[in-house]
């Protein structure tokens, strides 16, 4: 599946001779997500980790099947929800949690945190946390693949609320104007913080609004693995192809609340619950069991896998040192190389 | 008007929602809107309730649509309306600098006086929860450059539950900065009302004036508190008011002390610290036994790392320092 870096063990291993069902590194993908978002949030609960902590529970079928499917090249602009897709990109969950400690040894150096996590040598441009401030990035990445000649795509992803800013509708117009390689990946998890997708928008359907800027624009079960990994494969052909971006909007929802600090007041549990019957690793483990791409030990194994590496992870961020307060103003410029 | 009974003591969070409560009932023409500040009850609590009490209309959620939510405030104070608009920080005020600087401030003036516009935008600043560089600046120093706004930027827990008033009184817009740090700082109220251009003095003493505002106060009080220990009085003035400035009350101390430190949590070039020295300087230049001081963060974007913030933001003990240095 993934041509980009990963610093993950396949497990379980196929029988010799025998390729592996590609769906095993859909679900390894987001078992490995959820099972460190949890993580998050003991670390957070014992004070080991800070500041706002924004967890993408419930919606790691587009982290696993969307950055998955990108290319080694291709550039990824994220928003403060990102812990998923760095991880998907193959960010090295030590370097993600050293970040989150606070370490030098994070990923940004301990200067970002949760929502701010780069790693530009798998081009991965970061958390940002201003809604909609990725979008016109974005777009100036891939015009400058584009004037480069690089045959890359660039994907930012954002949320439903960033849809309703300014940044959006004017980065959505110029992208498809200049026929730039942005693969725009709208997670519609229906609220933007407390405020509900009806209430935040007059027009709810995301890609319609998008296709108005004439570019192909499509809604996807962002709750399918699957799905998303197919509906990417298309888009990222088209954009390929170079006829300019593409828009999905990937139907999904956050099952925990926004941030750390929400209460959660303004969603309904029963709503809650119905979309926790579409948890997307739960539907592919269901369905990989019962197809037989999956058995009870073999799913033993790789959660076995995934704990590991989470706890491994941990253990080396820990271990990490803290940036000497005499470096606090580096890089505010540029430094000589 | 109002007959809850409003308990003695307050959270600064509690006493700026008890302000909008009052604001909501006495002027029919007074609304708040912005993100978040119905259903979820305010991204910072202060809104907590008051959907339920006045009603959709009144308490508007907004899109994130900062230019759009500001702009159309300024539209409704053209139109007769008393407006408060909430943007959740100033960080994310600079989506609507626009809107603030080319349209608000700017509106009254260049229509020749035909204009004004009466609104009110309460947004949070400041560093210390270890937020990181896009939620943890302090730019009020900034809008505190731009003639037409009037600056506001409650310390303490009574002006929180006072400044309001004045503020949507006023025909001129207003920004109001409450300091994220200070939300769950308790204090007494006293009912006295405040005007919007005054400074405060908060601790009297004769050897050296130290001037702050907002969520700087607590920090200066304790540097104040300390230099006592060392036998330096300390004389603490609270701006209160960053635009317009009440020069006179920081003159009137700087003249008995003969020495100045100002305490600013904005970056240091340009900042409303400079401001303060350089009218001090200008006005009161050999009534200075000293040269001004200045204690503000340090020229980085506001890091995650908790020693690393901490480490940019003015510390009681800068404070304590830089005053030593006036008296030695
Ligand atoms: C410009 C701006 N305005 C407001 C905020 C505060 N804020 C952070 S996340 C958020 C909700 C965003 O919702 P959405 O885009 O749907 O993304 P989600 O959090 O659901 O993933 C808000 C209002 C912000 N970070 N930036
Ligand atoms: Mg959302």
């Amino acid at each position: 599946m993934s041509t980009s870096p990963t610093d993950t063990e396949p497990a379980p291993t196929p029988p010799p001779g025998e390729p592996e069902d590609p769906r095993l590194a859909l679900l390894r993908g987001m078992v490995r997500i959820r099972r460190f978002e949890e993580r998050c949030v003991e670390l957070y609960s014992a004070e080991r980790i800070r500041g706002f902590m924004h967890l993408c529970v419930g919606e790691e079928a587009v982290a696993a099947g969307l950055v998955g499917e990108l290319a080694a090249q291709d550039a990824v602009v994220s928003t403060y929800r990102e812990h998923g897709h760095a991880l998907a990109r193959g960010v090295p969950m030590a370097s993600v949690l050293a970040e989150m400690f606070g370490r030098a040894t994070g990923c940004s150096r301990g200067r970002g945190g949760s929502m701010h996590l780069f790693d530009v040598a798998r081009r991965f441009y970061g958390g940002n946390a201003i809604v909609g401030g990725g979008l016109p990035v974005a777009v100036g990445l891939a015009l400058a693949d584009a004037l480069r000649g690089e045959p890359v795509v660039t994907a930012c992803l954002f949320g439903d609320g960033a849809v309703a800013e300014g940044e959006f509708h004017e980065s959505l117009n110029l992208a498809a104007l200049w026929r730039l390689p942005v693969l725009f990946c709208c997670e519609n998890n229906r609220y933007a913080m407390g405020t509900a997708l009806e209430l935040e928008h007059a027009q709810t359907d995301l890609a319609l609004r998008a296709s108005s800027y004439g570019m192909p624009a499509w809604p996807v079960d962002g709750m399918d693995a699957e799905a998303v990994a197919e509906a990417t494969r298309r888009a990222l052909a088209t954009i390929r192809s170079g006829r300019g971006p593409c828009f999905l909007e990937l139907r999904t929802y956050r099952f925990r609340a926004h941030s750390m600090y929400d209460p959660d007041r303004y969603r309904d549990r029963a709503e809650v619950a119905r979309w926790k019957d579409q948890d997307p690793v739960e539907r592919l483990r269901t369905r990989m069991l019962g197809d037989g791409g999956l058995d009870g030990a073999s799913w033993d194994r790789l959660v076995a896998a995934v704990d590991a590496e989470i706890e491994a992870a941990v253990a080396d961020a820990e271990a990490g040192p803290l940036e000497p307060v005499e470096d606090l103003t580096r890089f505010v410029y540029a430094e000589p190389s | 008007m109002s007959t809850a009974v409003v308990p003695e003591r307050l959270t600064y969070r509690e006493a700026l929602r008890e302000s909008l409560r009052d604001a909501l009932r006495a002027d029919e023409r007074v609304f708040l809107m912005g993100e978040d500040v119905g259903r979820y009850g305010g991204c910072f609590a202060v809104s907590l309730g008051l959907l339920e009490e006045f009603g959709p209309e009144r308490v508007r959620d907004t899109p994130l649509s900062e230019s759009a939510f500001v702009g159309a405030g300024i539209g409704a104070a053209l139109g007769g309306m008393r407006p408060v608009v909430e943007v959740m920080t100033v960080n994310f005020s600079l989506l609507a600098l626009d809107q603030i600087l080319n349209n608000a401030a700017t509106l009254g003036h260049m229509s020749g006086g035909q204009l004004t516009v009466p609104l009110v935008i309460r947004m949070t600043t400041g560093a210390g929860r270890q937020l990181a560089a896009q939620h943890s600046h302090s730019l009020e120093g900034w809008y505190a450059h731009i003639p037409g706004l009037r600056i506001v930027a409650p310390a303490t827990v009574a002006d929180a539950r006072e400044m309001l008033a004045p503020a949507l009184a006023s025909p001129d817009p207003v920004l109001l900065f409450e300091h994220a740090g200070l939300y769950t700082s308790e204090g007494d109220l006293d009912g006295a009302p405040v005007a919007l251009d005054g400074a405060a003095v908060r601790r009297t003493g004769d050897d050296v004036t130290l001037v702050t505002y907002g969520g700087m106060l607590p920090t200066t009080l304790a540097a104040a508190e300390g230099l006592a220990a060392e036998g330096i009085a300390a004389e603490v003035v609270d701006l209160r008011s960053l635009r317009p400035l009440d020069e006179a009350t920081v003159l009137a101390s700087v003249r008995r002390t003969h020495r100045l430190v100002v305490v600013d949590e904005g970056w240091r070039s340009g900042s409303l610290a400079a401001e303060v020295a350089a009218r001090v300087a200008e006005q009161a230049f050999y009534d200075l036994d000293a040269p001004p001081e200045r204690v503000c963060s340090a020229e980085v974007p506001v890091p995650y790392a908790a020693h690393l913030e901490r480490a940019a933001r003015p510390a009681v003990d800068d404070v304590v320092a830089a005053a030593r240095r006036t008296v030695g």
